[in-house]
């Protein structure tokens, strides 16, 4: 085995960094992506009208009754097919970003909808009345006294599921995309110094997380004196 | 023609009826104080005159509008009629000016400056001009009230609806509000306000509506309930009310 060498992780810093970008991409598009699609299922699943709840809580307990990993998958495969049958042209592959972008804000609009649908619930319905009773239409209701404070409310579990989701980026591995860590890997098939990177992965990947953990706790703490 | 009338309205949760053909009707400039034992369904009458509750039979006419009709733009005729709540329902993540301005901007579609100017103007009129930058928590629950009623006017409604505007208040703090209501009733709005302040309704009610069981027991003047109500249920429930 012999010693370990530490400088191999300079020596492809490019290739690192270049992963550390596709993963954070990833990751703040999948979190926008997954709160403005999460909050619109939201209201859709807590609509009076079932046409519209029903089919929103299909999608959502569909999504997050299969393991994230397979949803991956799905689009990697799916998304070509799809594509080919409404331009009729041979499915050409959207490459694996994109692929891994549509699963990923899938999933976690899915997910982000419960959060913000707890959030919305946890506001007295007494505020959407007082609302209304201005003359505020649904959306005007929503956008300016329900959403707000849903999203105070929330806001530390959210961030908790931000910090999940950050480390799930790590699984476009499986398409073979280069994130962080499919850079590291690579570079660790290369030099034969799998061990040493993939420490370099979980220390880097602790130091973010736990960094965010501390700011939330932190954030709550404000937020609970606030009010 | 009277401002807001209501023909033989009947609610429903479920196959539980919460309101049995209630007819009523409140006159431009009339105070009318509907009374009742919790649970008669007086907070679900008045919060179905502007439409926040939905009934299955019957009408209620506001202002020459349906508020039944599924074609009535309900969120226009709202903008016109002020309603105070038990709770206050001022919105806690916004200051007391942003509250007092949020409706006249995005509803009536006044400038920022013209929202703030009425506003306020409103604020010192419940005697809270000081508190304009402060945020609802930071306020009493007289205070708050007071301000919700200024958030009310400040649309400029024709007519209030109060339910139960000082049942969660302190008792040293109800006064307050009742002199807000009692100035406003004096100037002439068209109120219809669910209270068990019988003091209030002495002092300003034209008339009275007593309801039980879903049911408007007794509608007539403030004179003839005080004096003799005609219903045993009213004379208990009065009985019950006046003691102290």
């Amino acid at each position: 085995m012999g010693e370990f060498d530490w400088g191999v992780i300079w020596r492809y810093r490019a290739a690192l960094w270049d992963g550390m970008l596709t993963s954070l991409q990833l990751f703040a598009i999948a979190l926008a992506g997954g709160v403005f699609f999460g909050t619109l299922l939201a209201m859709a699943r807590l609509a009076r009208w079932k046409a519209v709840s029903v089919p929103a809580a299909g999608f959502v307990n569909l999504i997050r009754a299969i393991p994230f990993i397979m949803a991956i998958f799905w689009f990697y495969f799916l998304t070509p097919m799809i594509v080919s049958k409404f331009t009729g042209q041979q499915g050409e592959a959207v490459g694996p970003f994109t692929s891994a972008v549509v699963a990923f804000i899938m999933v976690e609009s899915a997910y982000y909808s419960e959060i913000i649908r707890a959030g919305i619930q946890s506001i007295p319905r007494g505020q959407p009345g007082a609302a209304y009773a201005l003359g505020l239409n649904y959306w005007q209701s929503m956008g300016y006294v329900v959403l707000p404070q849903a999203f105070r409310n929330m806001l530390p579990v959210m961030l908790t599921q931000a910090v999940i989701l950050f480390q799930d980026t790590s699984l476009v591995y499986v398409v073979a995309l280069k994130d962080f860590l499919g850079a590291a890997s690579k570079a660790g098939q290369l030099t034969g110094r799998i061990v040493e990177l993939y420490l370099f992965v979980a220390v880097v990947f602790f130091i973010l997380c736990f960094a965010a953990s501390r700011a939330v706790k932190g954030l709550q703490a404000r937020l609970a004196v606030a009010r | 023609m009277p401002m807001i009338e209501l023909r033989k309205v009947s609610k429903w949760y479920g196959s539980f009826r919460v309101l049995t053909e209630c007819s009523t009707s409140v006159a431009k400039g009339e105070v009318v104080v509907v009374c009742g034992p919790s649970g008669s369904g007086k907070s679900t009458l008045i919060k179905a005159v502007n439409g926040l509750e939905p009934f299955q039979e019957g009408e209620i006419i506001v202002n020459g509008v349906s508020v039944g009709d599924p074609k009535t733009n309900l969120p226009k005729l709202r903008a016109h009629i002020g309603m105070v709540f038990q709770n206050f329902e001022l919105f806690p993540h916004m200051s007391i000016t942003d509250n007092l301005t949020l409706g006249q901007v995005k509803v009536l579609g006044r400038s920022r400056e013209q929202a703030v100017e009425k506003g306020l103007a409103l604020l010192d009129r419940v005697g809270l001009a000081s508190q304009r930058d402060k945020y609802p928590g930071q306020l009493s629950g007289g205070q708050q009230q007071r301000v919700a009623i200024a958030r009310a006017l400040s649309m400029d409604p024709i007519a209030m609806l109060f339910d139960e505007p000082t049942s969660a208040l302190d008792p040293e703090m109800i006064n307050e509000v009742l002199d807000v209501m009692v100035e406003l009733a004096r100037e002439g709005m068209t109120m219809m306000v669910v209270t068990h302040e019988m003091g209030f309704a002495r002092k300003v009610a034209h008339r009275v509506v007593f309801m039980d069981q879903g049911q408007i027991v007794e509608d007539c003047t403030k004179d003839e309930f005080f004096g003799s109500p005609r219903s045993d249920r009213a004379q208990a429930f009065l009985s019950k009310i006046l003691q102290h």
